[in-house]
């Protein structure tokens, strides 16, 4: 199995770590890889959406996933699908939107593998009515630091369940899993665009009616300052019925168009005012009370329609930060954070608010009850790392974390407190994995494990 | 194209073409050493296309095995109306210069096994006067390098034979296509040093499928690699040796 030495790096395109990378087509492959002498650790690398240091591992092995990607079964009686973890959401909508499935959850882009999904336990637009991916997982194979296999469920290596599911990869690869997709009769949705002024009345808009809806989720300007602060569009809605679709087919699989960022953005495309002309002309050019039909890709990945978009924010690339506010002191909690983005001119266009569920019982997963904010920092200079430090500091006073999946910065002091779990995490992996076969930059810099 | 046979069925190429084919309905035969992968690319085209995959264990060193195994293939799907050779083995050309028997291997599985196995096919084709075959070669065929003479000649002798094997057939109407791939990431090629223009497994896939419904001889894929080689096939000989290829 050949290796190459080479600069990896997140969807952030920061940080940039060099690794000795390998892409094996078999279990035979990654047991052969896991025993070599060379390479003393390794992290299971997908197709490389996770915003930070998730999937690197500086001076250690990555593990490429992606030749892991059959189907392996589906029933159409229950609509549970089992495939290998290198699958991607993409083809598994390619395969079973056109027979009237779909996946049970979704982040903001297609362009993830079944296995990271688990691993970072991702959530989507309808996690306030179904929580996370993971919680539509009936059970995954996981292959351990010694070479075994086996399988965890709920009720089977419970334990290990539960320290996979939004694990970081740290406790062995998913190799196949086993999920229930969901039927829908039309890959259309029925969506409600409503201005809000301010974030103040989006949360008020939130809470009166978001049981109405499946698929939730605000646009937020992070730049607008006084009474507009954080004012947004939100965006609601249900899969619509096969009835209201026009034309002879309701399940298109819907490819949009695909533009192409060819070459780094230069540093002055994006600063304040341009970011800012585009969110006052965004929130303007939407309707303040609208109803609309759109296809999927439009209403889930808007994003995927421009090849490499992350290549706007330059050379050096951007964080992704998120956090989640607890629903008892979100209010005080948004209205600080938003005060010192609109102040500080640091935000981006792209930034999301949205409800978010009761928390699961993965022991490292992100999502607990009440709202998070999502945003894209471009990286410009060293300042912005101690404002995000500052940023962390707020979130945490408000009971509140930032997801591993976006992140690059956190400390190991505020993520212990942050995910008070981690000692339940560590005990897991010391028992599976005690001479730590499966590292990352990030597990090293958060302290879950030793170098 | 009803039925399909592939050998080497989980090679890169191979899984590529193997895809294209089920999306269309195709019946494949798909042959190779190990049963586990070839039920795992079985099971994938049942999942995705609903298409019956058959599983065969092929193993192409062995010739003695080569009758039965087309005899079963038959027994499996009735008549076949093409093939598609797809394994290959890059062996090291270092190690084949010092050992003779991993040379031999080298040949043995890019040669000598193919003669055995299309002969037995080609055979059965002219009989019944239809069918194709397609096997791949490669452009290290057109040339002998220093990197890799020895998986290069045999590839070369591949080339010959198809070239003799479609001059023989040709009254017979059935038809031989040769594919010589240039750089395709694939597992052989993962990891090596100093590749360019690599191309993915699902563009050549296209290709070669297009160029066995054209009835085409010789199959370039990429395209550019035709020119590529020209070129490299022009220079002198007396230039070339001294040349570090």
């Amino acid at each position: 199995m050949s290796t190459i030495k080479q600069k990896m790096s997140g969807w952030g395109r920061f940080p940039v770590h060099e690794t000795i990378v390998s892409r094996p087509e078999t279990t035979a492959d990654i047991r052969r890889l896991l025993n070599s002498e060379a390479v003393s650790n390794w992290i299971a690398y997908g197709l490389g959406r996770s915003y930070g240091d998730t999937p690197l591992n500086e001076n250690g092995g990555t593990l490429i996933t992606t030749k892991f990607n059959r189907f392996m079964s589906f029933d159409e009686s229950t609509g549970i699908l089992e495939c290998e973890a290198g699958v991607s959401f993409k083809e598994i909508l390619d395969v079973f939107v056109p027979r009237g499935y779909f996946l049970p959850v979704t982040p903001g882009t297609k362009y993830v593998t079944v296995g990271g999904a688990i691993a970072n336990d991702v959530h989507g637009k309808n996690h306030h009515v179904d929580g996370t991916f993971s919680e539509h997982v009936l059970d995954f194979t996981l292959l351990l630091a010694s070479g075994e296999i086996v399988r965890c469920s709920r009720t089977e290596n419970a334990p290990l369940f539960w320290a996979t599911v939004g694990g970081i990869g740290l406790t062995g690869i998913i190799l196949t899993a086993r999920f229930r997709m969901v039927p829908i009769s039309s890959s259309y949705y029925n969506v409600h665009y409503q201005r809000a002024r301010n974030f103040e009345e989006a949360l008020e808009l939130f809470s009166e009616s978001d049981d109405q809806y499946r698929y939730s989720v605000a646009w937020i300007d992070c730049m607008a300052k006084g009474s507009a602060l954080g004012r947004c569009v939100l965006m609601r809605g249900n899969n619509a019925p096969a009835d209201q679709v026009k034309g002879s087919n309701p399940l298109p699989i819907l490819h949009r168009t695909k533009l192409a960022i060819p070459f780094d953005f230069p540093p002055f495309v994006l600063n304040k005012w341009s970011i800012k002309a585009f969110n006052a002309l965004y929130y303007r050019i939407h309707p303040k009370d609208a109803h609309k039909l759109v296809g999927y890709e439009s209403f889930y990945y808007p994003l995927d329609a421009i090849h490499q978009w992350n290549r706007m924010y330059g050379k050096r690339g951007f964080v992704q930060y998120q956090a989640v506010f607890p629903s008892e002191t979100c209010r005080e909690g948004l209205k600080e954070m938003l005060e010192r983005l609109s102040g500080s001119n640091r935000s981006s266009f792209l930034a999301v608010l949205k409800s978010s569920g009761d928390e699961n019982g993965g022991l490292l997963s992100f999502p607990k009850k009440g709202f998070t904010l999502a945003l894209d920092i471009p990286i410009t200079d060293d300042s912005l790392f101690p404002f995000l430090r500052s940023m962390d500091e707020l979130v945490l006073r408000h009971g509140g974390r930032v997801y591993l999946a976006k992140d690059s910065t956190l400390s190991p002091e505020h993520f212990r407190q942050m995910y008070p779990r981690y000692k339940e995490f560590q005990v897991i992996k010391n028992l599976v994995d005690p001479n730590h076969v499966f590292s990352s930059s990030m597990a090293r810099r958060l302290k879950l494990v030793e170098d | 194209m009803k039925n399909v046979l592939i050998l080497g069925a989980t090679s890169g190429i191979a899984q590529a073409i193997a895809k294209k084919l089920a999306a269309r309905g195709v019946n494949l035969i798909l042959a190779g050493r190990s049963t586990d992968e070839l039920n795992r690319l079985a099971g994938d085209l049942k999942v995705r296309f609903n298409c019956p995959a058959t599983a065969m264990l092929f193993d192409a060193v062995n010739l003695d095995t080569h009758e039965s195994f087309y005899e079963s293939c038959k027994a499996s799907v009735g008549q076949l109306d093409g093939v598609i050779l797809c394994y290959g083995y890059m062996g090291d050309q270092r190690k084949a210069q010092e050992d003779a028997q991993h040379a031999k291997e080298v040949i043995d599985v890019n040669f000598t096994s193919c003669v055995s196995i299309l002969h037995i096919i080609a055979n059965d084709f002219e009989r019944k006067g239809s069918g194709f075959i397609c096997a791949i070669s490669s452009v290290a065929g057109d040339r002998g390098r220093q990197s890799n003479y020895v998986y290069g000649s045999a590839k070369g002798a591949l080339s010959l034979f198809l070239q003799g094997l479609r001059n023989r057939l040709a009254k017979s109407g059935v038809t031989v296509l040769t594919v010589k791939p240039g750089f395709v990431d694939t597992r052989m090629t993962y990891g090596q040093q100093g590749l360019f223009l690599v191309a993915k497994p699902e563009k050549v896939a296209s290709d070669i499928i297009r160029a066995i419904e054209k009835k085409k001889n010789v199959l370039y894929t990429p395209f550019f690699w035709r020119w590529i080689m020209l070129i490299i096939k022009l220079i002198p000989e007396s230039v070339f040796k001294k040349l570090s290829l």
